[in-house]
């Protein structure tokens, strides 16, 4: 694929699950009350006092193989620039098969439109000219990394190369392009 | 120890999925019967010998039009976006199958009110208005171009049955593929979802037929029928379940859910027992003994597909690839 292709990289090692992310995104993004675009979600295991904590920020996973793309009859839910994965609320009839369709449970209602939203990789910030993404920049660990993946010189590119990483569900075959540093 | 902590709490989505409900299920059901209904009266046109039906059967086509429109109003309120419902008419969406439906419904419509136009007019001939009185001159013109389309319609009767049988397995069938289509979602990620929605609409179609004044052949007929569909439905669902079994961890989770999770007392009660056993038997002792079948296996039919509907709406959306599932 030619041009950018985006992606986001999170360090599960550096991130304390502080939740600045999800107030960033909603004080940048004005989601309704209730509604995030993005979430921590943590997992606790082993037995006391030997535990581990494995902490995410999560959000849409900008799948490179979208299964709410391929399912919505509209074409609301579409591929947009750079191969992020986009929704148009002006062409959203709100029938929901892309939340269902959706492994991650990235996707939900605005009440206020009825229209499906999620998160777009701040693209209204890239269209500004900006090169981070509202979570990312308010980051105080600095855990949350977006780039270009077609850029063998992008942050994200180089962690890829030198961090042992993980994606979500990969056996949901949707190919994400939102992935986890151990 | 594993303790999960999700700062997600979305509506319709958390604990688990559910964004479809009653409309859903309930669109389902009656978009069964429709195919079926479709089906079956494609099927009586193009026999070969068509004797003439008794007048309920010669009017049951018009509840393939009138039930698939009690449907799509469930539809359009399940939509959180009403008003947008046009959009589904400005594209077709080839690798979406609720785009492929969306354009089938509209398909259906006048093809099964022509085949319900051309049964009734069978059935009940004559002239189609008034001679006189005020309004006869409007009538006259109406009947004329009445019966030039019911003259064009009985010269291609062939083609509009077929129309009718295709149009109906269509139906049936991408309701079941709608679900099953969907990866997310692993007990519905089969691909015999399709012809499994379209058997058990059949089969609930021939029970609706039942309910009404038929003839007693075509009460034996549909009874015959009727068994059929229910041991091929039971061998769908069957292998439906073999399938999810030699799946993956994702699969055989959701399996569970039937098989020994909160769905599993529903489903063999009122899909199993209910809806296939009991009319099985029941239907079989009548045709041994040759007697005319009644209503009441029928309305165990129905209630049967029904539950299928519901059951597969709810439970399959309580399905899914989140690591979290195993644990709730």
């Amino acid at each position: 694929m030619k041009g950018p292709r985006y992606a986001m990289v999170v360090d599960t090692r550096t991130c304390v699950g502080c939740a600045a992310c999800v107030i960033g995104c909603k004080a940048e993004n004005d989601t309704p009350d209730g509604y995030s675009r993005d979430w921590i979600h943590s997992l606790v295991a082993g037995e006391f006092p030997r535990l581990r904590m494995t902490i995410e920020s999560r959000r849409c996973n900008h799948c490179e193989k979208a299964p709410c793309v391929s399912v919505c009859p509209t074409g609301a839910s579409h591929v947009g620039p750079g191969g992020t994965v986009q929704v148009d609320p002006e062409k959203c009839s709100g029938c929901k098969a892309c939340i269902a369709a959706c492994p991650y449970g990235a996707r939900y209602v605005d009440p206020r439109s009825g229209a499906v939203d999620k998160c777009t990789f701040c693209w209204h910030r890239l269209e500004a000219g900006k090169t981070t993404t509202s979570c990312q920049e308010i980051c105080p660990t600095q855990s949350i990394v977006f780039g270009d993946l077609n850029d063998p010189e992008s942050e994200v590119s180089r962690l890829l190369k030198t961090r042992k990483w993980y994606v979500l569900q990969p056996d949901a075959g949707t190919a994400p392009k939102h992935f986890y540093l151990e | 120890m594993t303790e999960l902590e999700s700062g997600r709490n979305h509506l319709l989505i958390d604990p688990s999925l559910h964004v479809w409900g009653w409309q859903i299920a309930l669109y389902l059901f009656l978009g069964g019967i429709v195919a079926g209904i479709m089906v079956f009266t494609g099927l009586r046109f193009l026999g070969r010998t068509p004797r003439p039906p008794s007048l309920a059967m010669a009017l049951i086509p018009w509840f393939a039009p009138l039930l698939l429109s009690l449907g799509m109003l469930f539809l359009w309120l399940d939509l959180e976006h009403p008003f947008n419902a046009w959009r589904f008419y400005m594209v077709f969406q080839v690798s979406s199958p609720m785009s492929w439906g969306a354009w089938i419904l509209l398909a259906v419509y006048p093809s099964s009110v022509a085949l319900a136009w051309v049964s009734t007019r069978e059935a009940l001939g004559g002239p189609l208005g008034p001679r006189d009185g005020p309004w006869s001159s409007l009538w006259l013109w109406l009947t004329r171009r009445l019966a030039g389309v019911e003259g064009w319609l009985r010269a291609h009767l062939r083609g509009l049955a077929l129309s009718n049988l295709l149009l109906g397995s269509a139906l049936g069938i991408y309701t079941g593929i709608l679900l099953g289509t969907m990866a997310a979602r692993p007990l519905w990620n089969s691909p015999l979802l399709g012809p499994l929605f379209l058997v058990s609409g059949m089969s609930s179609a021939a029970a609706f037929m039942l309910l009404y004044p038929l003839s007693e052949r075509e009460r034996v007929f549909l009874g015959r029928t009727d068994l059929t569909l229910i041991l091929v439905e039971m061998g769908l669902l069957f292998l439906w379940m073999v399938g999810l079994a030699s799946a993956g961890a994702a699969s055989q989770s959701a399996l569970a859910l039937v098989t020994g999770g909160p769905f599993t007392a529903s489903f063999w009660s009122f899909v199993v027992a209910v809806g296939l056993v009991v009319p099985l038997v029941a239907e079989w002792v009548e045709l041994r003994h040759g007697q005319v079948p009644g209503r009441s296996a029928a309305v165990l039919v129905l209630i049967g597909g029904f539950a299928l509907r519901w059951i597969l709406v709810f439970a399959g959306q309580a399905s899914g690839w989140s690591s979290e599932m195993a644990l709730m």
